[in-house]
């Protein structure tokens, strides 16, 4: 049983998994949606006495920070007990890609060359993992949700402004991508 | 005891995350980059379920653990939030190669750096706050 979870699961089982995520938080009453965390912990840390957005009741919230230990925790299990031997199954014309933007492809999760501090010292690593925090931070909250709100919970309703929230993440997406990116690579 | 669960919940959610390869920079590149299925299979497969799922409590008028009927709330009727706020989303989900949940489950599978991300976005999320009722939703 270990063996087989430890393997890269197919896509359908992922998604499937992710869906039964949804099901279990609404038979426990609430609503699967994880940027709310990020207001909630404005909160916590005081933003409510300088912004009225943030004076609400954040410890009805509280489930929701416990499913975020939660998450970081099921990542730190996956990292050391559920990892398997194989490297990442990357499509070869994503590594030639990236080869030409100068990110190497390592078989890990994420490039190494750019997930650690001596890259993040560099002018351009802090402005790639602060600023892209921002706009996570600045846009989940604009549009009310992220892909678990949206993506997955609100289209399951189907949901037409999610529909519009979706469109507009990979419309986001595609212009980092393939327009930013040349640019900061 | 009750609220075990979440975090249970959570940990389920942080393992399904990893496994599933949602957390991989270079899968979201992958995606934005229309180079494989994986992504799109995910996506798709949750949502095709997720749509069954509901209908499947609203039509059987379900109820929670705690006995009460489960109801579902309709997002606000707009669009520009929906658009701008998802566009600049998407320009954070692409370069940092991760959505909310992953950049806390990566934290947990020990890319430290995810702090700077997470500082980011309560940044992010303060400046939405201050600047909300000046922005077109």
């Amino acid at each position: 049983m270990l063996e087989l979870i430890k393997q890269p699961w197919p896509w359908y089982t992922s998604g499937l998994a992710i869906s039964f995520i949804m099901v279990i938080l609404i038979f426990f009453g609430k609503s699967f949606g994880f940027s709310s965390n990020l207001r909630t912990m404005c909160s916590m840390l005081g933003a409510g006495k300088w912004v009225s957005f943030f004076n609400f009741d954040w410890k009805a919230q509280r489930w929701n920070l416990l499913f975020l230990v939660g998450a970081v925790i099921g990542g730190f299990i996956s990292a050391n007990w559920l990892q398997s031997d194989t490297p990442l199954n990357l499509s070869q014309a994503t590594i030639d890609d990236l080869r030409k933007l100068n990110i190497p492809f390592d078989g890990n999760i994420v490039p190494s060359a750019l997930f650690n501090w001596d890259f993040l010292a560099t002018g351009k690593g802090l402005l790639i993992f602060l600023g892209g925090g921002f706009l996570i931070g600045f846009g989940t909250r604009y549009a009310g949700g992220c892909t678990s709100g949206h993506a997955i919970s609100g289209l399951s309703n189907l949901q037409i402004p999610s529909l519009i929230a979706v469109i507009g993440f990979f419309m986001g997406g595609l212009v980092m991508t393939h327009l930013i990116f040349p640019l900061i690579f | 005891m009750k609220s075990v669960k979440y975090t249970l919940a959570g940990i389920l959610f942080g393992i399904i995350m990893s496994k599933s390869e949602a957390i991989s920079w270079y899968r979201i590149q992958e995606m934005f980059r229309f180079q494989s299925f994986h992504m799109f299979g995910i996506i798709g497969t949750a949502v095709i379920t997720g749509v069954i799922a509901v209908w499947l409590m609203k039509k059987m008028k379900s109820r929670d653990v705690e006995g009460n009927p489960i109801s579902f709330t309709d997002k606000q009727k707009a669009w520009r939030r929906y658009l701008f706020g998802g566009t600049i989303f998407g320009l954070g989900w692409a370069l940092t190669g991760a959505c909310p949940g992953p950049v806390f489950v990566l934290l947990g599978q020990g890319y430290l750096v995810m702090i700077i991300v997470i500082i980011g976005s309560l940044l992010g999320t303060f400046v939405y706050g201050l600047l909300k009722n000046r922005l077109p939703h």
